[in-house]
């Protein structure tokens, strides 16, 4: 039974109040609502503990219901079904969380395991299955688990009847890599394995069904061993918020001190020799909080007293308002429609609303690979065959770079003609999955008429016949899919297919392939037999099979690597080198997978020769049996006369390279964490323009002749040691290297492998590491394991202080997710794990732009400003009150009656922050995507600095002064009224209060920029409510209303002093921050002004200086297809003056 | 956005299944205007027109309106005559408070002088200074319901230490009616007498919510140490209008409460007698006192604050919407120069 939910039925209660408790703000409040039952009290104790119970019981019913929906997301999994041993060979569909340890399940193809599982037969003889791990390792390819011999007889259900078996096996653990543990069966003891290890959450891929034992169950499986709690993830606004919430507390010490002394000492001068000074008072009789004989301790009281008055301070709905705010925020991001994916019926979902304002700020975005920018499938889209390049599918990038051309007058390539194939390619439907190759030249049979057919058949039939791919025929539809060991390997195939060469079955020895005849033109049935296949590794980088056609001749087909085929090709195989290697340049360069294809004949003698040496070397049992074979192979694939390329495409996402642009415009750096190989990462990089060919690529690896050869001998310690030098050096290279370019415009790539990562992130020394990966333009982590992931992201985050967003699609990347600030989860086909983890999740990585761009920004920028404007509109409020003080011997006697107090923050200032909150917008989406630059206000927090804070600050305490001291001169002791009447404290009070209910809610009018109908109804309607609530409050009997008793009614709205007085403090008030704004907006606007100003003026439409805005203020970006065009025009110009 | 939908129907083929039918619940975002945040909407930015217009407006409002107040405060007539150390006999001026507190009649005459004409009313007051009448402690100290109610007259607790005489509550209570000012004035011009009404002196709230009709004082200044004045018991508490003046507690240390109305006119030059008895203690804690004659305008008594507040503020205004005038024409704002973007100017090092 796996259990996510933070709290549960029982510890609900406590654990959450006990979290809301732990925000010093709430305590704050406890504290002081505990002592308003005190007769310290300066009001009564309900206005103080009923905002505070409303505003913690709103907190918990939120947090109440995003727990539950955690709990609902645990059943949906606690509850899948699996078919478990029963007894008597009888098997039982259970629930996952009634698995105990011993059970034996029956996995059936594609399900996940339900828990850690010892394999023990399959439906395959030799008990193998074929398992995708890629919820935990990222990894796409199918790995072989095999189970005992001993058990493999185990393929049917009733063989269960009286199985009976005894496992031993170490303690649960993270470590998903190693296992240990026997098997007592029928009295022999046999070894356990990682091999026979299936674990919870991989998939059963291939294989009809498998039987396991159960040996870890929920929380002490691996996958759940390895995951971390759910960190709670606080923004950095929100921990900003604190300190400022510390400096308000200091405020308020502060200030009740320095009234506490001030008090103490005129109350112990009330009674000096038994004379009363301040007789009125009766000093001489008095309880100890006024008494002048120990006015010491008085004073401590009134301290106490202070600081309940002032506690108006610290907004008390600052909390609950940032929640709702939050959610409703949430609620938006979650309705957009630009970032519904239509396809998987998915919108975005946040699913914690905590971290909104941390999408504005994000610094670094470090990315998964497989799944979140690519869609995890192979696409076969160029060839070049015989020199000649085949092929115009488009690439996303090629699209990108595109439309970006056609949209500003950059240098123009001769790709031009590939921009209007690639529309007619977009009108042609593919329909076919891994397969996005166009040309009329080759496709439907009509290669049988291009010049190079013979090269073209060949070529076409080598992608057919060598790999290790298995297919399957569908028995309705006659329509063959392919199971291959990795997505290119079927893209191959299935260009083959779609070619004409119709690869349709496979037994031990022989492939059968359709294809058209070359001399008849129909298609033919072809057997060729397999005599030989030298599989691929990654030293060969290389696979070739050895085949007999039905004429008996002896073909060696091979496909590899450019750097190792080409040193294989015959003499006279070369003719098309020169063309081919231009090609594969340019596949390389737009991010595609490239292999090189080529083929020789062997006659008899050779092949005979080379069969006895290899079957000798593979028998062979001694330690170096793999160079052994790998000499013989050598020997065989040489002299190779060269075919073609190709060009497969690992699909990236759509939008992806748009979207990095954009975000790389916005100046977020973005690096790629991948457990893919190195040579696909760099593709990818490529792909997505964040590499490319000018880009000096710092790679560090550990893959230099000494270290391999220390690695076979295997000496553990000299092995880290040596390693560890050897990349600590790489780093300091890199770095000089860095340095000697000294600001010039060429960016560096930083690409390191998991291997050296390990020692990269030593302690000692990950700092270098960091300084020189932040210096560079494009950091790519391949083969990384996913807790070196987290580690990244960890010391990206610690060490820069910045703001992380993470974002992945697999179980591989959850602790990645946990770790930085923000984890998008993308909810794509695979698992849900991700997702569960993430903080919000989007369903296509394109998706992102406008989450950070649009959302980011704005919640950024709600929030900040509606922080500012809490504390402000606090510091404006209870300033007054000190400022009263000041004229009450700081006795604490409010200045306002006590539900003026503590209504204050409910209804009269808290729905327009809420709707600041909630809709204001600086700039419309539109814009924010224009410029992405704005994003950068988010980066270097310029909103939320704390120049911006104070100054907010600054305004509350002079717009108090202002209202205050105006207020206070213009009620002196003259008459109020026509009728003589005097003003008392009522009507002082009720004055004050207006004017700042009218300044708090206009100077909110003056900060935000969008006024929709909403904030009009609640700016208005609050300043209404007031004179609403004055009106009805001062109508209730006079035991309830006190001293407001019809106030308004009887003495403030008949005189019109009191209205004119309003109008004069207000307008007053309001005026230097009106004077400072339109000196901001006029002279010195920031961006988002600049942006206002442009909109007004109607120049957005004019491109040459929309342009200018955005590029004066671009620094120069380094990565994205924008900084691509940069870099080939630079170079077009530098290589002008030479020819 | 519109780019993300080409290239959508491209990559089509790369998501496998058809989307096409039987989706029965779809999970797309209803589109509105609400939930897509385009509501239309008023972005009103401060371009210079706004600004310039604005400060005009107000400096055209101000300026009259601080004209009005000032010309309203100035024809209010108000005289002031500070007698707290005038009342008292040289003799006993280096112990006023001995004197104060002494058991014999202080009556003490003074003469006033009417500079302008006063139309009726005149209101009389009486000013305290340094009077913390807003004191936590005083203020504090009463009880309402016992005010309102005779039922409640044992109600007390707020009221410690004039709660009650031997265990008799007083009514009413606390050391607001127990500091009840106590001076009286007696007017008359040319050797006749001035009547002054009480009558309307306190809020009608007051007299008729706060105060109740048959609530009357009881034991009331009969424990010792005696504060200020004492109450008609046959009176009940509604219409002891001077002490629900008194109870209205004032705002700050220096104030001015109503002590009546003289319903006649008085001329310039008048020559008015006041004829008061000096009781109430602000000697001890070095308080003025303070008799003040003025009549009233629309906008109540003197004060001529407001109206040169007004008009500051509005020659303030005007002078900006020159100024700002002035800056935009000499100083064109710069087109969309980033240069004044602060991560610009601090971001030599970040690249």
């Amino acid at each position: 039974y796996v259990r996510t939910t933070k709290y549960t039925l029982a510890t609900f209660l406590p654990k959450s109040l006990f979290e809301q408790f732990r925000r010093v703000a709430n305590f704050y409040f406890l504290v002081t609502g505990i002592l308003a039952f005190t007769p310290l009290a300066p009001y009564t104790a309900s206005s103080a503990i009923v905002p505070l119970l409303f505003v913690i019981g709103a907190t918990m019913v939120k947090e109440g219901v995003e727990d539950l929906r955690r709990q609902k997301q645990d059943n949906e999994v606690n509850n899948r079904k699996v078919k478990v041993h029963r007894g008597d060979g009888n098997f039982d569909l259970k629930e996952w969380k009634t698995l105990s340890i011993g059970d034996i399940v029956k996995v059936e193809k594609n399900e996940f395991f339900p828990a850690d599982l010892v394999l023990l037969g399959s439906s395959y003889e030799d008990a193998i299955c074929y398992v995708e791990t890629m919820n935990l390792d990222g990894e796409t390819n199918l790995k072989v688990k095999q189970g005992l011999e001993v058990t493999s007889s185990l393929r049917d259900e009733f063989n269960f009847k009286g199985f009976e078996a005894f496992v031993k096996c170490e303690d649960p653990n993270a470590n998903l890599y190693s296992f240990v543990g026997t098997m007592e069966l029928r009295g022999a003891k046999y070894p356990l394995s990682p091999q026979q290890l299936l674990l919870r959450d991989s998939k059963l891929r291939n294989t009809d069904f498998i039987f396991g034992a159960v040996i870890f169950t929920g929380h002490d499986t691996k996958v759940i061993q390895n995951s971390t709690d759910p960190p709670s993830k606080r923004s950095m606004i929100e921990k900003k918020m604190d300190k400022i919430i510390y400096l308000m507390f200091f405020m308020v010490v502060a200030m009740a001190f320095i009234g506490s002394v001030i008090f103490g000492v005129t109350t112990r001068q009330d009674l000096k020799d038994g004379v009363m000074k301040r007789w009125y008072l009766r000093p001489d009789s008095s309880r100890i909080f006024f008494d002048p004989k120990r006015a010491p301790v008085a004073a401590v009281y009134h301290f106490l007293t202070a600081i309940m008055l002032y506690s108006y301070f610290i907004p008390i709905s600052l909390y609950v308002s940032i929640e709702i705010v939050k959610v409703l925020q949430s609620i938006f991001i979650n309705q957009d429609i630009h970032m519904y994916y239509e396809e998987a019926d998915k919108p975005a979902r946040a699913r914690t609303s905590n971290l909104n304002e941390e999408l504005g700020q994000v610094d670094t975005i470090l990315s998964d690979k497989t799944g979140t920018l690519t869609c995890n499938s192979m696409e076969f889209i160029k060839c070049s065959i015989a020199g000649t390049a085949y092929g115009r599918g488009v690439t996303e990038v090629e699209m990108a770079m595109g439309r970006r051309k056609g949209s500003s007058l950059v240098f123009q390539t001769n790709e031009n003609d590939d921009m209007e194939f690639s529309k007619e390619a977009i009108t042609e439907e593919s329909t076919v999955k891994g397969f996005n190759f166009r040309d009329e030249r080759i496709m439907k049979g009509n290669w049988v008429t291009e010049m190079n057919a013979n090269m073209i058949q060949k070529f076409f039939r080598l992608l057919a016949v060598c790999h290790t791919v298995i297919p399957e025929v569908d028995e309705d539809t006659e329509k063959i899919t392919y199971e291959a060991e990795s997505p290119d390997e079927a893209a191959f195939v299935i260009a083959a297919r779609e070619l004409g060469f119709e690869f349709f079955n496979r037994t031990q020895t022989t492939i059968a392939v359709r294809e058209l005849d070359l001399v008849t033109g129909k298609r033919v049935e072809r057997l060729y037999k397999i005599l030989n296949v030298l599989e691929f590794n990654s030293t060969r980088k290389r696979m070739s099979v050895i085949v007999q056609d039905e004429d008996g001749k002896l073909l060696l087909f091979c496909k590899g690597a450019d750097n190792v085929m080409f040193e294989r090709l015959s003499k006279n195989g070369r003719e098309f080198e020169e063309e081919t290697r231009d090609h594969v340049h340019e596949y390389a360069d737009a991010g595609l997978r490239t292999l090189i294809l080529a083929y020789r004949e062997l006659d008899e003698k050779e092949y005979k020769v080379f069969n006895e040496k290899i079957s000798e070397a593979k028998s062979s049992v001694s330690v170096d049996r793999e160079s052994l074979i790998e000499e013989v192979t050598e020997k065989v694939e040489k002299d190779l006369t060269l075919l073609g390329a190709t060009a497969v495409e690992d699909k990236l996402q759509n939008g992806v390279p748009d979207c990095i642009d954009k975000l790389a415009q916005a100046g977020i750096k973005i690096w790629v964490l991948t457990g893919d190989k190195m040579e696909t990462a760099i593709n990818i990089g490529f792909a997505c323009s964040l590499l490319r060919q000018d880009m000096k690529q710092i790679i560090i690896n550990l893959e230099t002749p000494e270290i391999l050869s220390l690695e076979k001998t295997g000496e553990k310690d000299a092995i880290t040691k040596v390693s560890k030098e050897n990349v600590l050096a790489q780093i300091i290279n890199g770095k000089t290297q860095l340095k000697y370019s000294g600001g010039n415009s060429d960016a560096f790539a930083l690409i390191i492998d998991g291997k050296s990562l390990a020692y990269a992130l030593d302690d000692d020394v990950k700092h270098i590491f960091l300084e020189l990966a932040v210096s560079c333009a494009s950091v790519i982590c391949c083969r990384s394991s996913p807790k070196q992931k987290a580690l990244v992201t960890r010391l990206v985050k610690s060490g820069n202080g910045k703001t992380t967003l993470a974002i992945g699609d697999g179980a591989n990347d959850v602790g990645m997710l946990q770790e930085a600030d923000i984890g998008v989860g993308i909810s794509g086909v695979e698992g849900m794990q991700a997702v569960m983890s993430s903080d919000i999740a989007i369903a296509q990585f394109r998706y992102l732009e406008r989450l950070l761009l649009v959302h980011g920004h704005w919640c950024y920028r709600r929030i900040s400003t509606m922080i500012c404007y809490f504390f402000y509109k606090n510091i404006t409020f209870v300033f007054t009150l000190f400022l009263y003080e000041t004229y009450t011997t700081f006795s604490s006697t409010p200045a306002y009656n006590d539900w003026f107090l503590s209504l204050y923050n409910v209804f009269f200032s808290s729905l327009p922050v809420i709707a600041l909150g909630v809709f204001d917008q600086d700039v419309s989406a539109r814009y924010c995507l224009k410029f992405p630059l704005l994003y950068q206000e988010g980066v270097q927090n310029v909103l939320f600095s704390w120049r911006r804070i104070l100054g907010w600050m600054f305004n509350g305490f002079y717009s108090a002064i202002i209202v205050f001291y105006l207020c206070k001169s213009s009620l002196q002791s003259q008459a109020f009224n026509h009728d003589g009447k005097t003003a008392g404290r009522e009507i002082l009070g009720g004055t004050m209060y207006t004017c700042i209910v009218w300044v708090v809610n206009l100077q909110m009018a003056l900060a935000i920029s969008y006024f929709t109908l909403i904030q009009h109804i609640v700016i208005w309607s609050s300043i209404v409510v007031w004179y609403f609530f004055i009106t009805v409050y001062g109508e209730l009997p006079a035991n309830i209303s006190t001293g407001a008793y019809k106030v308004f009614v009887e003495a403030l709205a008949p005189s019109l002093s009191y209205w004119l007085i309003t109008l004069f403090v207000v307008v007053t008030t309001l005026m230097p921050y009106f004077i400072y704004s339109a000196l901001q907006m006029s002279f010195f606007p920031m961006y988002h002004g600049m942006i206002q100003w442009l909109r007004y003026e109607g120049q957005c439409n004019d491109p040459e200086y929309c342009d200018m805005v955005r590029q004066r203020s671009i620094r120069p970006t380094t990565v994205g297809f924008t900084a691509r065009l940069e870099a080939k025009k630079r170079s077009v110009r530098r290589s002008e003056p030479e020819s | 956005m519109s780019s993300t939908a080409v290239s959508s129907t491209v990559g089509g083929g790369g998501s496998g299944e058809p989307s096409s039918g039987v989706r029965r619940t779809s999970k797309r975002p209803k589109y509105s205007k609400f939930t897509q945040q385009e509501l239309p909407a008023c972005k009103p930015i401060l371009t210079p027109r706004w600004v310039i217009l604005t400060f005009l407006v107000a400096g055209v409002v101000f300026i009259p309106l601080g004209v009005i107040c000032l010309f309203a405060s100035q024809g209010v007539v108000e005289i002031v005559d500070r007698y707290d150390t005038d009342c008292i006999p040289p003799s006993s001026r280096n112990n006023m408070v001995a004197y104060i507190q002494g058991e014999r009649e202080k009556i003490c005459n003074r003469t006033i002088t009417v500079t302008k004409a006063m139309k009726r009313p005149v209101y009389v007051y009486y000013q305290l200074e340094n009077f913390y009448q807003n004191h936590r402690r005083y203020v504090k100290s009463r009880n309402d319901a016992q005010l309102r109610n005779p039922r409640d007259e044992h109600d007390v607790k707020t009221c410690a230490p004039e709660d009650n005489v031997g265990g008799e509550p007083i009514v009413p209570c606390g050391l607001v009616a127990w500091s009840l000012f106590n001076d009286t004035y007696t007017f008359s011009r040319n050797s006749q007498q001035l009547p002054v009404n009480k009558k309307g002196i306190s809020w009608k709230s007051d007299r008729e919510n706060k105060f109740g009709k048959n609530v009357f004082p009881k034991n009331f200044q009969t424990g010792a140490p005696i504060g200020g004045g004492k109450l008609d018991t046959n009176k009940s508490l509604s219409e002891q209008e001077d002490l629900i003046v008194w109870m209205r507690t004032a705002a700050l240390p220096t104030f001015r409460k109503l002590y009546g109305k003289i319903e006649t006119d008085l001329n310039a030059g008048d020559t008015i007698v006041v004829m008061l008895k000096n009781n109430y203690n602000t000697y001890s804690f070095n308080g003025q006192k303070k008799l003040v004659l003025s009549t009233t305008s629309w906008l109540g008594g003197r004060n001529d604050f407001l109206g040169i507040a007004y008009l500051t503020v509005g020659s303030i205004c005007l002078f900006l919407a020159v100024t700002f005038a002035v800056l935009y024409l000499v100083k064109p704002r710069q087109l969309g120069d980033p240069s004044y973007l602060s991560w610009n100017r601090s971001a030599g090092g970040l690249q």
